[in-house]
């Protein structure tokens, strides 16, 4: 592995959930290092959204256990874990269209021009543009609504409110799908500043491409079961696709995967 | 980034459709505010005033202002629910049925003026909140809610008004409310007033900003606000005090929509109304009881919907079975619609309150002047209502489609 030595931000052990009958993650374990871009690829169904959320804590699991920063921790709902530092930005972004970027990156969060009840917009303002300047994404005006943004400045704006809380783990679900070329290119370029500044970073994609360029490692899960784990430089993307689909390709599926068809 | 585009593409070739395009980009921009529905009352003020010259005499004008009051007042609440994408249907109905309860508690029970007032405000606030949280707990569209509110509180209305059905109004307090004008000093006070407090805070504003670091405004748009506001200001006063003198109910109404309209735009509670209205799913992740924003929202609705009820009975000096009725809510919701707060949520300002309400007072009084029939006055407030809501959906889906571009 390529963060061999150092300790995981997050590590998952063991994790479980069913829904109903339908076993959707079974004794799966996960984890991120800090400064790395790991991808969870896999299948529909396989169980990549289950563990997304069970990490985001929007699912709580039936076994295992959650270790943050080397201490176990104690999730029963989403904001358990947002406080801690892991945020998520899923699919659908969750912004406000008719709100400006400094109101939809402030959201739920307004400073307060104390001991006024109103909005302080100069410190607000400020902030966002340090923060967005960090983070090198380029906007029209931090004033414009999100509505007159393009995609992949919809995208970044929403990676750069889950990062301006001290989040230490992002989670990104599909964030350059509905993306043109250029626009993916922004949102792969910040999920690199995003490792650069030591966050872990989680990534869910279809697109191998993208997972290959700003990826360190690939965790595939296959029917609930994480069945592979590479190192991004020692894989190709036939052994990733194989993974994915379960396909032996003359012993090229790597060991886990063995492992994990044993078990019933 | 739109901008970019629109002066690239040369409209002037396009004639028409291209002008109406690089508008309806800009319009989409927000860059363009209330001009159109400004635009539209100078124009109806035109209209009338080359039909009847008697049309903007300083008496009418002053009418026009004692006509709109109670209704622009409803309105106020209105511009709140439509900015959460929903609608209050019991508007009307409450306005009568709180008014009667002032004047049952003024006239019946001798309760004084102000506290009979107060009274009349809350059981609005009362309904609202019920009204609120039917719909929001129950997750009920507040459509029905309401419509099942207006009926409802019709029903109040007779019961509260009793055998006598009509409820005359004597007091003073009451009567003045509608019936008071200020002595022309007093109305110049008030325009210095206005201008100086708009200016110095937006010179805070832009000091804070400075010191910030951020962006400022040109300072010429910033002296051009100022002298409009100065100029208008100055206007009114100066055709209001003409004739009687500037009326308190403006005073009231201009309080409702100054306070309301510094709620919305500089307070957490504002910002979450808009945010709920935009996207109630992404301000509950961000962590806003968006049931309490709901709840809050249709309270103060109620509650305003009260208060421009009083305001009625204080200008007819008296509640009777149709208080409330008639067309008070399709034009209390109306006006904000004209005046360009969006039917789909999210998007809009107090202000559409006192420009929607101008707009439909000056039809109506404006034909009351020709001496139109009724009919005539329905089909145009009809007509104009209806192009309103079409600038809507259209500048909707030009948002929807140059949102993805």
């Amino acid at each position: 592995m390529a963060t061999n030595g150092r300790h995981p931000i997050l590590e998952l052990h063991g994790i479980s959930k069913h829904f109903g009958a339908v076993q959707a993650l079974s004794d799966v374990d996960f984890e991120v290092y800090p400064g790395e871009v790991v991808a969870l690829v896999g299948d529909n169904g396989a169980g990549k959204s289950t563990l997304v959320k069970t990490i985001a804590g929007i699912n709580l699991p039936d076994a295992g256990e959650m270790i943050f920063e080397g201490r176990p921790i104690a999730v029963h709902g989403p904001r358990d874990v947002t406080r801690i530092g892991i945020a998520t930005v899923y699919q659908d972004l969750a912004l406000c269209d008719n709100l400006d970027v400094v109101s939809n990156l402030y959201l739920g969060r307004e400073e307060l021009d104390e001991p006024l009840p109103a909005l302080d917009e100069e410190s607000m303002e400020k902030r966002s543009i340090e923060v967005l300047s960090t983070l090198s994404v380029k906007l029209p005006s931090v004033r414009s609504t999100v509505a007159s943004l393009s995609g992949g400045q919809r995208q970044s704006t929403a990676v750069a409110r889950s990062v301006m809380w001290d989040a230490k783990v992002v989670l990104l679900d599909e964030p350059t799908a509905a993306l043109g070329v250029a626009q993916t290119r922004q949102v792969l370029d910040l999920i690199k500043r995003l490792r650069d500044r030591g966050l872990g970073v989680v990534v869910i994609s279809h697109n191998l491409a993208d997972v290959f360029e700003v990826c360190d490692r690939i965790v595939v899960l296959r029917l609930g079961r994480r069945v592979a784990d590479f190192g991004v430089k020692d894989a190709t993307r036939e052994q990733v696709v194989a993974a994915i689909t379960g396909a032996d390709i003359g012993g090229l599926v790597p060991e886990d995967e063995m492992n994990a068809g044993a078990t019933p | 980034m739109s901008t970019a585009v629109e002066s690239a593409e040369p409209t002037a070739g396009l004639g028409l459709r291209g002008w109406l395009e690089a508008f309806g980009s800009r319009f989409v921009q927000g860059e363009v505010g209330s001009l159109p529905v400004i635009a539209g009352i100078i124009l109806i003020w035109a209209v009338f005033w080359f039909l009847n010259p008697n049309f903007l005499t300083p008496r009418n004008l002053t009418n026009l202002v004692l006509q709109l009051a109670g209704v622009g007042t409803i309105s106020v609440g209105i511009v709140l629910v439509l900015l959460l994408g929903e609608i209050d249907l019991s508007v009307g109905a409450v306005s009568g049925l709180c008014a009667a309860v002032m004047a049952v508690l003024n006239v019946k029970h001798g309760v004084p003026a102000g506290l009979a007032i107060i009274g009349g405000a809350l059981t609005g606030t009362a309904i609202g909140f019920v009204q609120g949280t039917w719909a929001a707990r129950l997750h009920i569209p507040s459509f029905v809610v309401t419509l099942a509110g207006l009926l409802a509180w019709q029903g109040a209305l007779l019961l509260v008004l009793g055998q006598t059905g009509t409820i005359n109004l004597y007091n003073p307090t009451i009567d003045a409310l509608t019936g008071n004008f200020f002595p022309s000093t007093v109305g110049w006070l008030l325009a210095a007033a206005l201008i100086v407090i708009y200016a110095l805070s937006g010179l805070l504003r832009r000091r804070r900003r400075a010191r910030a670091g951020l962006r400022l405004a040109p300072m010429i748009e910033f002296i051009g606000a100022v002298a409009l506001i100065a100029v208008l200001s100055l206007a009114a006063v100066f055709v209001l005090n003409s004739d009687r003198g500037v009326p308190l109910v403006l005073l009231i109404l201009l309080g409702f929509i100054l306070l309301f309209d510094q709620v919305l735009r500089r307070t957490r509670f504002g910002r979450y109304v808009f945010a709920v209205g935009g996207n109630a799913e992404a301000a509950r992740r961000a962590g806003i009881n968006v049931d309490a924003i709901r709840i809050a929202v249709f309270a103060l609705c109620s509650t305003l919907a009260a208060c421009g009820g009083i305001l009625a009975a204080s200008r007819l000096l008296a509640v009777n079975q149709s208080s409330g009725g008639n067309d008070v809510l399709l034009n209390s919701i109306a006006g904000p619609v004209i005046g360009g707060t969006s039917l789909f949520g999210g998007r809009g300002s107090v202000w559409t309150a006192l420009t929607g309400a101008l707009v439909i007072s000056s039809i109506s009084n404006g034909m009351d002047l020709l001496a139109l029939a009724s009919s005539v006055k329905f089909l145009v407030t009809g007509g104009v209502l209806l192009a309103a809501v079409t600038i809507d959906a259209l500048a909707r889906r030009v948002r929807q489609t140059s949102g993805r571009a």
